[in-house]
């Protein structure tokens, strides 16, 4: 995404990229929009009816290991954006794919997770706290989803000859939102989980 | 250019120092779930483990201390807005008091 | 226009013979946008303003026969969604669009094709909200969408188009306020500081931060909404645990910073009028410029007010009742700067100016009404009442319409070079001012003698008969002014006085440059020394403090030969895809399951879209 840095042009004093600017706007209305999921959650955390509740169902020592995951694929996200700063294309390629991979990984737990909670008799049907859970997690991992496809994206451009200045940026702004994915999961794993035992 | 970002930046090794941390806090975070004296402790220390792991990531990870003022404050609307917002509805609940 | 720069000549020629259907579609220029946002705002003005016709003309007398039941819900909800997110929130957009760039200096907005995907969603989302009536039924669960009515009668899909058309109009605002906020923060041509914007452009600025972030909480109240009704979640079931209230909370939530997204950019433009016609700087400018925040702010803490009958407990309610009154605090010291802007001024009354004193006026009827909704026992009596209806007319009417009527006839003469009558706009502002407060003063009385909302007929006897009927004739009376309007803007076409750059002597940059003003809006970007910039750059003071013209002070700067280049977006056509992609998946969605193969083919198209957006350059070499 080639954007035109007009404010060369007009020669006053840069406030920052353009994009990180629309990016950071984006993410400050991203956490309303996860604040009221979770608030949703919380209001219904004990709302089971006849289902389950989130003691009986959750898993622990699972959602920490795919916690783990995906807080491992912030450091090579991270080390994608550092090798992108030294120009180094290759090893970014490399960090890049490793966060994609890890995403992957994160998602396919999810799936696992779903799979099992419904076998147990959770749904989104079962019962308000059903609704919220699986609403919740899975507009997170409806996230994750989005920047799977933005790493593979990002990566997949940069084979086509765009290795420029607008290259790092790219990384920049998938970084930004695949970190937000990242402290968003980082609530969620405490409020929703670690809270609710 | 401003000179917020003439700070140096993290290296690789202050970065993977960091995911070392980022694991012992959750580690420690699913410890605590399991030790049952902690009961009454629990609820706070782990909102105050959740939010160090929080600005670990935005701080170092998403450079927001090393960043222009300006993204941090966008970002810092929308953060503080949250809680409060959903703090009040919850309370209009009788959520987050005496229980 | 002599120009000595080869660059302005380049950037003007190759945007020349741009005409037709097809660079319409596939137009980044923020002035074609926001005169597409405009014209189409103003088809849903007459679309919302005939819904209104048949409510006002099936409560003309009583057991009136005009509408079914069932037809008038659907009008009452309709009137109200089209009358909120497809024409006073576009029609602020259209303003927004056209005047921020010119009003910072600036050539463009940061995302040009953005912008255009924006306008498309929105156009999209507003055919998407009308063609349900000739599908089943509108919507007829009123604009605020209460669970559980919202939520039940499942098969029938009204609802639905409601959820997923106020969904991508959200998505749609959500864009352009990101893109708004961005270009506020990167573009303002240099000595263009924060404080020396133009007072439209903050207000402008606070819509958009509202937007940012109360749309996100209404987009997951939405979903819940849709999901309730066609997943079976039970998010508003009280059956099974789940709260109706929590939609309460999730609308108003974002409802209440809704009421300043509608009125701040009106009160942008009051701002704007005002001092031109008084030939004096707004009064206490800074005041206005903060209080505008202040209650960017503070539209975030009232929302409860909406659900005083709901039963939130005594603490809730006196902690509402209370933020309520507060925000009548920065709202009346706009009022009082707005007075003394005008106060002691050689004030001229076109039509501008008008409008906007009859802004004024009326806004503070409407204010002065919705301040005492923060008694909560009083509110509890009039809550779904005519008293209602007549507060929030008094504010969205007579406040943000006739601020937005102000607006179009401000500047008319700079977007397409000709004024519009003096003589019919007058009479459009007469005949409209005692038509509308025909309609709706009316109502007060109505609802203090306890005529409901949402009640499709009265019975006789009741006392209602004769204010009803006033009403009905003064909404006539709008709609043969609006046909005034309408005469007026179709003659000033083939007949209108030429304006020139500068026919109101106004102040701020977009008087500076030509009328209508080239695609690239600055041969020259200005170099900003002042507030009102241009005004100063026009006039001198003398020792006594009165203005004292410079000779050729407002002459349009000419580009040098060492200006540096203009680059403009290019056209793209993959905005406008993707937008019908999102229209696509939305139509597929609200017939699910069969509906879901359309709405595959919707998210391939709206990928097709990005994935081509994304590899084509903002910028082609045209030369």
């Amino acid at each position: 995404m080639a954007v035109l840095d007009h404010t060369e042009h007009a020669g006053h004093p840069d406030l920052g990229n353009v994009r990180k600017i629309a990016m950071w706007a984006f993410l400050g209305s991203e956490c309303l929009f996860f604040g009221t999921l979770i608030s949703t959650f919380l209001l219904y955390h004990n709302t089971t009816g006849d289902g389950p509740t989130a003691k009986e169902i959750f898993s622990i020592p699972f959602t920490s290991v795919s916690s783990f995951v995906l807080l491992m694929s912030s450091l090579t996200m991270v080390l994608a954006h550092h090798a992108a700063g030294r120009k180094d294309w290759r090893q970014m390629r490399v960090w890049l794919l490793a966060t994609a991979g890890l995403g992957l990984v994160f998602l396919s737990g999810q799936a696992y997770e779903f799979t099992t909670f419904v076998h147990e008799g959770l749904t989104v049907t079962t019962s308000p706290f059903g609704s919220a859970f699986f609403v919740l997690t899975s507009f997170h991992g409806g996230h994750v989803a989005i920047g799977v496809l933005m790493l593979l994206a990002t990566t997949f451009m940069s084979f086509g000859g765009k290795l420029h200045e607008g290259q790092g940026m790219n990384v920049e702004l998938v970084g930004l939102y695949w970190h937000f994915v990242d402290i968003v999961w980082i609530v969620i794993f405490t409020v929703v989980y670690l809270l609710q035992v | 250019m401003s000179e917020a970002i003439d700070r140096p930046h993290p290296t690789p090794r202050d970065y993977i120092l960091i995911a070392v941390i980022l694991f012992a806090i959750t580690a420690a975070e699913v410890a605590v779930t399991y030790v049952d004296a902690l009961d009454s402790a629990r609820a706070p220390m782990l909102i105050v483990m959740s939010a160090a792991k929080f600005l670990l990531v935005v701080g170092w990870y998403m450079h927001l201390r090393f960043d222009r003022p300006a993204y941090r404050n966008l970002f810092l609307i929308g953060l503080v807005l949250t809680p409060v917002l959903f703090g009040a509805v919850l309370l209009s609940f009788g959520l987050l008091i005496g229980n | 226009m002599a120009t000595l720069n080869p660059a302005v000549e380049s950037a003007t020629a190759s945007h020349h013979g741009r005409k037709g259907v097809w660079s319409w579609m596939t137009t980044t220029d923020h002035k074609r946008i926001g005169l597409l946002y405009g014209v189409s705002s103003l088809l849903f003005f007459l679309v919302g303003g005939v819904e209104a016709l048949l409510i006002r003309l099936q409560l003309a007398a009583a057991d009136g026969t005009v509408l079914s039941a069932d037809a008038y819900n659907q009008m009452f909800t309709m009137h109200a969604t089209t009358m909120v997110f497809l024409v006073i929130m576009p029609a602020a957009a259209a303003f927004t669009n056209y005047l921020l760039p010119i009003l910072l200096g600036a050539r463009d907005v940061a995302f040009p094709r953005l912008n255009a995907l924006s306008y498309w969603i929105y156009i999209f989302g507003g055919l998407f909200l009308t063609i349900s009536f000739f599908v089943g039924g509108a919507p007829d669960g009123g604009w605020f969408g209460y669970a559980p009515l919202s939520t039940q009668v499942t098969e029938i899909v009204r609802m639905d188009y409601w959820a997923l058309g106020v969904q991508i109009l959200g998505l749609a605002s959500l864009l352009s306020a990101i893109n708004f906020i961005t270009t506020v923060f990167t573009m303002r041509a240099p000595g263009m500081t924060l404080m020396r914007m133009p007072v439209f452009a903050w207000m402008a600025t606070v819509v958009a931060f509202l937007l940012l972030f109360s749309l996100p909480i209404i987009a997951v109240g939405l979903f819940e909404v849709f999901l309730d009704r066609n997943l079976g979640t039970l998010f508003f079931d009280a059956a099974a645990g789940g709260t109706p209230l929590l939609w309460q909370h999730l609308f108003w939530l974002f409802g209440h910073p809704e009421v300043y997204i509608l009125i701040l950019p009106a009160m942008g433009i009051v701002s704007e009028v005002l001092p031109v016609f008084s030939r004096k700087p707004l009064f206490g400018r800074s005041f206005v410029i903060f209080s505008g925040i202040a209650i960017g702010f503070m539209g975030f803490g009232v929302w409860a007010h909406h659900m005083f009958v709901a039963g939130l407990g005594p603490v809730a309610e006196a902690t509402f009742a209370l933020t309520t009154m507060l925000i009548a605090v920065p709202t009346g010291v706009k009022i009082f700067n707005w007075i003394g802007t005008v106060w002691g001024g050689s004030v001229r009354l076109a039509t501008p100016m008008l409008f906007s004193l009859g802004f004024i006026a009326m806004f503070v009827i409407g204010g002065l009404s919705g301040v005492t909704h923060s008694i909560v026992p009083s509110d509890t009596q009039q809550h779904d009442t005519y008293y209602i209806v007549a507060h929030f007319h008094y504010v969205l009417f007579g406040g943000a319409v006739f601020g937005l009527f102000g607006g179009i006839y401000y500047w008319w003469p700079k977007i397409t070079g000709k004024l519009l009558n003096e003589g019919l706009g007058k009479l459009h502002f007469w005949l409209m001012l005692i038509g509308f407060n025909l309609t709706f003063a009316p109502m007060h009385i109505l609802g203090l003698r306890g005529m409901p909302r949402r009640t499709y007929r009265y019975p006789k006897g009741l006392g209602f008969e004769f204010w009803n009927f006033i009403a009905t004739v003064g909404s006539l009376t709008i709609a043969v002014s609006i046909l005034i309007f309408l005469i007026n803007a179709w003659r000033t076409k083939a007949r209108g006085r030429v304006a020139g750059n500068d026919p109101w002597d106004g102040r701020t940059l977009e008087w500076s440059i030509s009328s209508p003003p080239p695609e690239h809006n600055f041969d020259v970007v200005p170099v900003v020394h002042a507030e009102d910039d241009f005004w100063h750059r026009k006039y001198r003071e003398d020792e006594e403090g009165r203005p004292v013209p410079i000779p050729g002070g407002g002459d349009p700067l000419v580009a040098g030969p060492d200006d540096p280049p203009i680059h403009l977006p290019s056209p793209s056509f993959y905005p406008i895809l993707a937008a019908f992609g999102m229209f696509l998946t939305v139509l597929g969605l609200v017939y699910v399951p069969l509906g879901l193969v359309l709405a595959g083919v919707g998210v391939v198209t709206v990928v097709w879209g990005l994935f081509g957006w994304s590899m084509e350059p903002l910028t082609r070499e045209e030369h």
